[in-house]
């Protein structure tokens, strides 16, 4: 009997560490096949190149990179405020009619996937962005408005917890002290709850960045460096994302090459926001 | 009277909120009612019922939805017991310690990993390393990889929210830790475990980058785990980007819409049904 017990709890411990093993695979093929382009090019050039010629050999993703982080700018420039107003909606203004319909909208918000919001971007932002404001209109501004409203949900579950963690007390005795409803909110809960929502904000982030097949769709692919929010633009995934189909040698380890420095700032991000959740806790 | 600055403040502040709330509901019932308008007078019969013809320019989705189907259900059938003996080890089995911090820390990473990455893993790791080429079980088991974090998640919480009593009553009965999670924790955590599997079912589905990387695109009805697929995520995006139909392509987003709209209530309903059995 005990000899069972003690096989379960080893057994159960191999299926635990599933997730971690699968974690090191990905590093690991990701890194083999990526990092000795890298070496090649040089790590200086492959970063701050300017110049993306696969069929002359010529690999650098400085504009990429560049236009990842406009993109995910503008995607947070929206979805931060939307978020907040959605969280504190959510969690203290809701009349229980509206939030029945608000709180499954959000959920939904989170289940469409991607290529629906690339493709309505596609028929309906893209023209109206043409349209009054000129430019191509597969833009960074377009792909940053869809992107916003993707990271909603990420931003607005995450941060909804930590607000609904808080002791009732502190809105309690914020409202005692004579602090009407919104001081107590914006001066009281919104700091106390912190560093849950700015944990929020960098997993969006990291989710905006990340965003592949909906970028494809509207950012309008061109490699060059964007020197507006109406330029279109190519990001790291999208990079990966359009050419991974045809390319091969070289080309396909510059792909993944791209996909290393993309990693190494998803997990950044993520080991930043685990750290801030974390502290939350209390440790 | 003159409203006090504060009150001016806050009407203020609430109004806007309000704005930002429903301008977020009105955003989301857009999406759906354009694609769903345009989309829905393709939806009928023969359309789920004939496989595409000429690129998926004629035709139907047939070989689509089996493709998606199978892909789905082997990805959730992989996922499901590695999550959830991942959740019962780190909620049962063991205390805060090294390992469980370390195992917490690889499932948060993994959930906020790009899916993009995934695809190029599963590309280099299941298609070619393992030789599985692009078929629908390398495309399946890349798909298990991103969706293991929810179903581990949901399951922990499922778990977290089963009464210490019930556990006393078990050991107390004589009944050893691993009976005590198969007779009183398992039952207990079903219908949470239920849920997770459902929003997994909803991500597999509409997953479309690491599926074309590694399950491919082709339109050939699959006859087996190692045939090549296109599921209907893949087959909407590539008919919406090449241009190939926009009827075609609007019905195939009208019927992912539908039926992802249908998860998610079922995925909500239970939800909802198993917080008020709860408390």
């Amino acid at each position: 009997m005990d000899i069972k017990e003690k096989l379960i709890e080893k057994t159960l411990l191999v299926i635990a560490l599933s997730s971690i093993t699968i974690l090191a695979l990905i590093t690991f093929f990701i890194f083999e096949e990526g990092l000795p382009l890298i070496w090649k090019v040089g790590p200086r050039a492959f970063i701050l190149g300017n110049r993306w010629v696969p069929s002359q050999g010529s690999f650098g993703i400085f504009p990429m990179i560049v236009s990842s982080f406009w993109v995910t700018f503008g995607a947070l420039l929206l979805g931060i405020p939307l978020g907040l107003a959605c969280t504190i909606f959510l969690c203290e203004l809701t009349p229980p009619s509206i939030g029945l319909f608000l709180r499954p909208a959000i959920h939904l918000l989170a289940a469409i996937p991607s290529v629906i919001y690339g493709f309505w971007g596609l028929v309906v932002l893209v023209p109206l962005v043409r349209n009054y404001l000129g430019g191509p209109g597969l833009s960074i501004l377009s792909g940053s408005i869809i992107l916003g409203f993707m990271i909603l949900p990420t931003i607005i579950s995450i941060s909804e917890d930590s607000i609904k963690a808080l002791p009732k007390t502190y809105k309690e005795g914020a409202l005692a002290l004579g602090a009407t409803h919104w001081q107590t909110i914006w001066r009281v809960m919104i700091p106390a709850a912190r560093s849950g929502i700015v944990a929020s904000i960098i997993l969006g982030m990291g989710r905006a960045i990340g965003e592949t097949m909906a970028m494809i769709m509207i950012l309008g692919n061109a490699v060059k460096m964007p020197s507006s929010f109406l330029d279109s633009a190519r990001t790291l995934t999208t990079n990966i994302g359009i050419e991974m189909g045809y390319a091969s040698g070289d080309h396909r380890h510059a792909l993944f090459a791209t996909a290393i420095v993309l990693f190494i700032i998803i997990m950044i991000l993520n080991s930043a926001a685990i750290l801030l959740s974390r502290r939350r806790g209390g440790g | 009277m003159r409203l006090p600055r504060r009150y001016l403040t806050q009407r203020i502040a609430k109004i806007l909120i309000w704005m930002g709330a429903l301008s977020t509901i009105g955003v989301m019932i857009m999406i759906l009612f354009q694609v769903l308008r345009e989309g829905i007078p393709a939806l009928h019969p023969r359309f789920f019922l004939d496989s595409p013809r000429d690129m998926g320019r004629e035709g139907g989705i047939l070989s689509s939805i089996v493709g998606t189907a199978a892909l789905t259900l082997l990805a959730v059938f992989v996922a499901t017991p590695l999550g959830v003996g991942t959740a019962i080890f780190l909620r049962e089995y063991t205390r805060e310690s090294r390992i469980s911090r370390i195992i917490r820390f690889g499932t948060d990473c993994l959930s906020g990993v790009p899916s993009i990455i995934f695809g190029l893993f599963g590309f280099v790791f299941f298609v070619i390393y393992l030789k599985m080429g692009w078929s629908i079980l390398s495309g399946g088991l890349t798909v298990a990889a991103m969706i293991l974090p929810t179903i581990i998640s949901t399951t922990e919480e499922a778990i977290k929210g089963i009464p210490r009593s019930y556990r006393e009553v078990s050991y107390s009965l004589g009944g050893n830790k691993w009976q005590t999670v198969t007779h009183a924790i398992l039952p207990n955590a079903l219908p949470g475990i239920f849920t997770g599997v459902i929003l997994s079912v909803g991500r597999s589905i509409g997953e479309t980058a690491a599926v074309i990387l590694t399950a491919g695109s082709s339109l050939l009805m699959p006859t087996s785990l190692f045939s090549p697929t296109r599921t209907m995520s893949v087959h909407f995006y590539i008919l919406a980007r090449e241009g190939i139909s926009m009827e075609m392509a609007y019905g195939t987003g009208a019927a992912l819409i539908l039926l992802v709209l249908l998860i998610n209530t079922v995925a909500n309903t239970l939800l909802n049904r198993y917080i008020r059995h709860r408390t």
